[in-house]
This record gives structure tokens, sequence and C-alpha cells, in this order.
């Protein structure tokens, strides 16, 4: 349905999307992750023909963004970051604009109106100004002109941005149930949402996809390692030397808790469960265990892992994203 | 043309929901009326061509007054991303915006119609000196209408697009006097780009094509200038 060839966004003093290629098939949602200013909403922007690419091709339903754009737009119902709202229309006026904007035949309008005002739950409010509104109500607004014209193709730039926790579940519950007939790109920097809605996951940093995947995929691949917690009674360096040692140890961070205990933290990679041996060496040396764990990694460390731009950590960024990108 | 006219009533919706038509076609109707009087009381003529003259010095200030808000305003709050990401032209996008200072400009016009209904009640107006000097107005208020909606094209302060649009448009007006400072031919050239220079047969009462030429391609070359900045936007 989607297909992004090469993409890049060069600005006179700085990159701001990189060689992004990925295609997204119908029925699909793609999760767009990334932290902020990573590239994601000049991404949407170019994929909705509101930014000219400074290289590759943006493909929607078969017709090219740069030669075919008011075909290819016609596809599309895109929420910016910000809901492109008219503060002084009311709701319902907005909406049939939209509708009219995006040629919807003039007395399918109201119909049209009147079933996204009802999907978006907007309900209460369709005879209001927009500028009497609040933040949760205009986003929900921004989401319905997206969806008036019941495009193939829906994008959606944070769509979550600004509602309370009970709207953001609706809105989930609303992206899910548009992946029945409608193909669905969401960008987002909060993790949950993508786990709960999205069927597959692309995260984006510095401009370049570093990751791909299933979200339970790129959860199973990447939570690779495992990562040991404990609490000892020891001298910081003395136990700090005696842990690096041990085969596979790596982010070993040691940091004194009070007096005399210190809190150990360390990653080793997965099938080299090194508690036994950490338990044996810290008695070992007459030093007091008070705690020793194994803890998962989250997706939400193995996201910080991708994007965060830390040196000691590119090494293990690496690895995982091949597979990933290749598999 | 149905997404063009959806643009455009848009447009005239948020001139008539906020008080900007209102209070703009209240102060012209005002000053409009005040020479009205003025001028007839002095010279006694049921004529309104001192009238049209004045009222070009009006619209001097009208045209930045609406305009500013066309594109700067879209831009400012982001609704422009709206527009261009619809299966809409960047010409339609404009020309619907056009069509929206048009209608505003035609409903400014019509407002004006107490006034020759007024020198018929006291006397024996030339209808058709009038209909041609409306014609003249009509042009030169659409000329710079669409120097403001270029402007507008190029900011998103509205305040920048409003001077921009005076002193462009003051600049043009005075065309002809630079052109007394350089000498010929080039004069000549000054001359007839002066934007007054072409009103004087239509108030006259003369309908001369090259005259209704050179503001009509005036406004197609102002509208073509405002498309291609639009273009740029993508750029950004």
């Amino acid at each position: 349905m989607i297909v992004i060839e090469n993409l890049s966004k060069r600005y006179a003093d700085r990159t701001v999307v990189r060689d992004v290629t990925f295609d997204v098939k119908q029925g699909e949602i793609l999760g767009f992750l990334g932290p902020n200013g990573a590239g994601k909403s000049t991404t949407m922007k170019m994929l909705t023909g509101y930014l000219t690419p400074s290289a590759g091709r943006v493909e929607v339903g078969g017709f090219d963004m740069a030669k075919d754009p008011i075909k290819a737009k016609g596809l599309i119902g895109y929420l910016p970051e910000n809901p492109p709202v008219y503060p002084e229309m009311t709701v319902r006026d907005y909406l049939a604009f939209a509708a009219k904007l995006r040629g919807v035949p003039g007395r399918e309008v109201k119909a049209a109106v009147d079933s996204v005002i009802e999907r978006c739950i907007l309900g209460e409010v369709p005879n209001k100004l927009i500028a009497h509104l609040s933040k949760g109500f205009q986003q929900r607004v921004g989401i319905a002109q997206a969806l008036v014209h019941r495009p193939k193709v829906i994008i959606l730039d944070e769509p979550t941005n600004g509602l309370d926790p009970k709207q953001i579940i609706q809105i989930r519950e609303l992206i899910k149930s548009l992946a029945q007939d409608h193909t669905v790109i969401l960008s987002t920097h909060i993790l949950p949402e993508v786990q709960v809605t999205c069927s597959r996951v692309l995260i984006i940093n510095q401009g370049t996809v570093v990751a791909e995947g299933k979200p339970e995929e790129l959860e199973g691949k990447l939570r690779g390692g495992m990562r040991i917690e404990l609490e000892a009674r020891a001298p910081q360096s003395d136990i700090e030397a005696q842990l690096q040692d041990l085969p596979g140890v790596s982010n070993l961070l040691v940091s004194p808790k009070s007096e005399d205990l210190v809190r150990v933290s360390l990653e080793v990679p997965s099938g080299n469960d090194l508690r036994e041996r950490i338990a044996a060496e810290v008695i070992g040396r007459g030093w007091g265990l008070l705690e020793l764990k194994s803890v998962g990694l989250s997706l939400e460390e193995i996201f910080l892992k991708l994007t965060t731009a830390d040196a000691a950590q590119s090494d293990s960024v690496a690895e995982p994203s091949e597979v990933l990108t290749h598999g | 043309m149905a997404k063009i006219w959806a643009i455009a009533q848009r447009e005239l919706k948020a001139y008539f929901v906020s008080p900007v038509a209102y209070v703009v076609a209240a102060l012209f109707m005002l000053v409009a009326g005040y020479l009205f009087s003025l001028i007839l009381y002095h010279t006694r003529e049921a004529s309104l061509r001192g009238l049209f003259a004045n009222l070009n010095v009006v619209f001097l200030i009208v045209a930045p007054a609406l305009t500013m808000r066309l594109l700067a305003e879209e831009r400012q709050r982001g609704t422009i991303e709206m527009l261009m990401t619809s299966p809409v032209s960047d010409r339609d996008i404009v020309l619907g915006k056009y069509l929206s200072c048009l209608l505003y400009l035609a409903f400014l016009m019509a407002l004006t119609a107490i006034f020759p209904i007024t020198l018929a009640l006291l006397g024996n107006p030339d209808w058709m000196t009038i209909l041609t000097g409306y014609l003249g107005i009509y042009l030169l208020g659409a000329s710079f209408m669409a120097v403001g909606l270029l402007t507008s094209s190029w900011t998103n302060n509205q305040v920048i697009a409003a001077v921009a649009t005076f002193a462009l448009s003051l600049l043009i007006w005075l065309l002809p006097s630079a052109g007394a400072v350089v000498g010929q031919p080039l004069s000549q050239v000054f001359e007839y780009m002066s934007i007054l220079q072409h009103q004087e047969n239509l108030l006259r009462g003369v309908i001369d094509s090259s005259d209704v030429l050179y503001y009509v391609s005036f406004i197609v070359g102002a509208l073509f200038l405002t498309i291609r900045s639009v273009e740029v936007y993508r750029w950004r």
C-alpha cells in the first residue's frame, strides 16, 4: 500500500532523515517509534506530500507522490503533530470542510461528518467552536478530519497527544478498529502505545531506521540479555574488579548504598546465567550477600539502548538491529 | 472547482464569523459616505467620478487589512498542512483564497449602491459611466488584493504581510512619478505600468480592452507568483 524508498531530507546544516526505506501492507498498523527529534514527523510530512524529500521516493496505493500528488493524497488521511484546526469554525463545519476538500460528493458530506463525529466520540460538541474545546477534544477533531473521507491510508502523528488516560484507551481502540479496512501508520514516543496497537514497529533514531519487526518479535530478539542486580556488603572497588573479570559481563554499575553496602547491576548475554557464580564469588571473598536477582530487559530499555547515542552502548545496538532488519 | 469553492466559502465564513468583515465594511462605508457627501456638496454633480477616484486610496488601506491573514495565518496556525496534504493543487488553494477576496470586494461594492441610488433621486446620473467606473475601481481593488495575497504567502507574520502589501501597492501607484525622474524612453514604460493610469478611461465611461487587459494580466501575474511561493513551502 505504501512504499518508501531511500527517503532523505537534508537542510543546509543537517540531515534530518537519512535513507529510510520501508513498506506497509494493506491492513497493517505500523508503529513509528523514536525519541523526540528523531525524524518521525519529517518522515510523515514527506509521506503525506507536505514536504518534498531531498532524495528518495514515496508511493501510496501505486501512485508516486512526486508525479501524481493529487491521486496519492486522495488516498491519505493525515493528522499532523498539531491538529490543523480552525478555531473560528464549529466542529461540524470544520469536518464538512475537510470532507469537501477531500472530494466527498456534496450530498454525502453530512452522512460522512455524522459518522465520524460518532466514531471519534465528538457527540457532545458538534456545534461548538473549536476554539472553545479542550486540548483532548481538539486532538479528536484532528483525528476525525483524517478519517472523514474514509481514506485507505491513515497517517497519525502522535495521535494520543494531550489526551487523558480514558481518552487514550478510547482512541487506541478506535485505531485498532481502523485496521480492518485501512492501512495505518502512527508515530509515537510512547512505548505501550506501540505494544497495544501496532502489528509492526519501526524504530527510528537520528533520522535512520535502527530496528524493525513485530512488537513481540522485537522484544524477544532484543531481549537477548538479562540483567542481574545484587546488593552486597563489600568494598566498592574490590567487588567491581571481581565481577568485571567474569565472562560476558557488560554494563557493570556499582553504586554505594550506605556506609558499607553497595548495589551492583550488570548485564549478561542470555544463556549465560551467572547468578550462582556471582553468589559463590561474593561469599568466597567473605562478603555479605543481601540480595541477588535477575531482571529481564523491558522493551523500554531496548528502545533506550537503540536510541541513546551513548558510545559505550553502540556495540550492543549494532548487532540486534542487523538481525532484525535482515531477518 | 468544488474544492476551490469549498476553500473560498470557508474563507468568507471566517471573515464574517470574526468581526473583520463587518468592521471593515462599516468603516469603509463611513469613509465612502463622508467622501460622497463632501464631493456632492461641492460639485453638485450627479456623478460618482470624484468618489471613485478617492476610493482608490481607501482600497490601498483596505486590501492589506483583508488579505494579510489569507496564507500567513494558515502557516502560523499550521492549518496549511491540512490544505497541502489534501488532494488539492497549490493552484486551487490560491484560487480559492482569491475567489473569497473577489466576493468580499463585490460585497463592498454592493453596499455602495446606496450612492448611485441617492444620485438618481437627486438628479440624472449617467448610468453607463457609473457602471464602467465600478468596473474600474473593482479591477483596481482586485489588483491590490492580488498583491495582498502574494505578500501573505511570503511570511507567517500578518503585520509584515500587511505592511508589505501597502508598500508594494503604493510603489506601483507612484511609478509614473519615478518615470519623470528617469526620463524617456523608460518613463513611458513606467507610465504604462501605472495602476491608476488604466483606470482613467473607465472612470470617464470608456471601456478600452487594453486597460482591462492590464488589470487582468496584473492579477494573473500576482496569482502566478503566489502559487510559486506556495510551492516553495514544500522545500522547507
